[in-house]
């Protein structure tokens, strides 16, 4: 075999093994994006009953609550970015971060310092590349969060937002999150959203007037305990939309290498197949030549 | 009694348990509540503990939940806990 077509042959395998991987990293990443979609689709009855509830509560009593309150002179701001853990997912994690810088730019633009609160080993690895600090971060549960990790970190930020926002400590008078929204298997959106102070939102089901409420043990307390609940419920929810997201960004970028493989496999046999034309053109034309030459000698000699 | 109550007891990650029911009982930060159909609306907020549910086929069903509340709405009961077993 010429030294040619081995390198084609050679070429050839190793797309071929390449392409194994990535056809089997496409079909588990599309089996866990209809996980991914069941998970947000089960979370959404309990975020509905909770913004129901706070609705309620907010519309039937004026308690001002520190969540609520917006700082009549904010100084610092935190920044949640929710990204991946793992990469082979196209631009998923990139573009969440730059969201991110866009809206920092934003705030900073407002005179504010920012504080950053990382989701997702991609997002610490860009940040600690580049020497920017970092308040706190997770890693581990990107593409697949229990509710234990979101109230773990809205702990943390509702922790930060409550402390005084002196110069000395870790307080924040705003919280913005930055995640990925998933719209459908082909569209997912970098979004930027302010979380607290609180503004409550409508349910995508509207339940007509709400009923008068009695209270136990009182307005006061059912929003004190409802309110924390309701921004870890949000974040859960980010964070859900974030993994499905996340899934199917790396099917979408899987199933491209894939084709891409497929085309390679396709450029390389035909290159492959040249060689061997190539080769078995100029055997025989080696051959024909030395038999002439053979024939024309012993014409010469006799 | 004319109707039933239509309870859901959820979860952030899923919904634990939903169906007809003919009482509640939890016990809220002020105390033990009984909820039988044509309750007041009510939202109250849960100390940890165990949620009975009686269902309207007799049987009786207990959660355990922790960190919730409970709301009533024209015979609507919903339970939601962080954490529901």
């Amino acid at each position: 075999m010429g030294a040619q077509l081995r390198i084609y042959r050679r070429r050839m395998r190793s797309v071929k093994a390449t392409k194994k991987i990535t056809k089997a990293m496409e079909l588990i990443s599309a089996s866990r994006i209809v996980k991914a979609q069941q998970r947000v689709a089960a979370s959404s009855p309990y975020a509905n009953e909770l913004t129901r509830a706070v609705t309620a509560v907010a519309s039937f009593s004026n308690t001002n609550h520190p969540l609520t309150t917006p700082h009549p002179n904010p100084r610092r701001a935190a920044v949640l970015i929710i990204t991946a853990d793992r990469g082979m997912a196209g631009a998923y994690s990139n573009s969440a971060i730059k969201e991110g810088d866009q809206l920092v730019a934003l705030l900073k633009e407002r005179g504010l310092s920012v504080e950053s609160y990382l989701v997702g080993r991609k997002a610490v690895n860009f940040y600690r590349f580049r020497n920017r600090a970092i308040a706190n971060s997770w890693t581990g549960f990107s593409d697949n969060p229990t509710y234990a990790h979101a109230k773990e970190i809205s702990d943390s930020l509702i922790n930060a937002f409550l402390a005084e926002s002196g110069t000395e400590s870790h307080g924040v008078d705003e919280l913005h999150i930055v995640y990925t929204e998933f719209k459908s298997m082909i569209t997912q959106l970098p979004q930027a959203k302010r979380m607290l102070p609180l503004e409550v939102v409508e349910t995508t089901v509207k339940t007509g007037l709400l009923p008068m409420y009695e209270f136990e043990p009182s307005p006061e307390n059912v929003l004190n305990s409802l309110l924390p609940r309701y921004v870890e419920a949000r974040v859960f929810n980010a964070m859900l939309q974030s993994a499905a997201s996340e899934h199917a960004a790396r099917r979408r970028a899987m199933k491209s290498a894939t084709d891409n493989a497929d085309e390679l496999i396709k450029s390389l046999t035909r290159l492959a197949n040249a060689a061997r034309q190539a080769e078995i053109t100029q055997e025989i034309s080696e051959i024909v030549g030395g038999a002439d030459a053979l024939a024309s000698a012993s014409a010469g000699s006799e | 009694m004319a109707t039933n109550l239509t309870v859901e007891v959820v979860s952030p990650e899923k919904r634990v348990w939903s169906g007809e029911a003919t009482m509640v009982s939890a016990r809220t930060l002020e105390g033990d509540l009984g909820i039988l159909p044509d309750h007041a609306p009510l939202l109250g907020v849960l100390v940890d503990g165990l949620v009975s549910i009686k269902s309207a086929d007799g049987e009786k069903v207990e959660f355990q939940i922790n960190g919730g509340f409970i709301s009533v709405a024209q015979n609507r009961v919903s339970i939601l806990g962080e954490s529901a077993s």
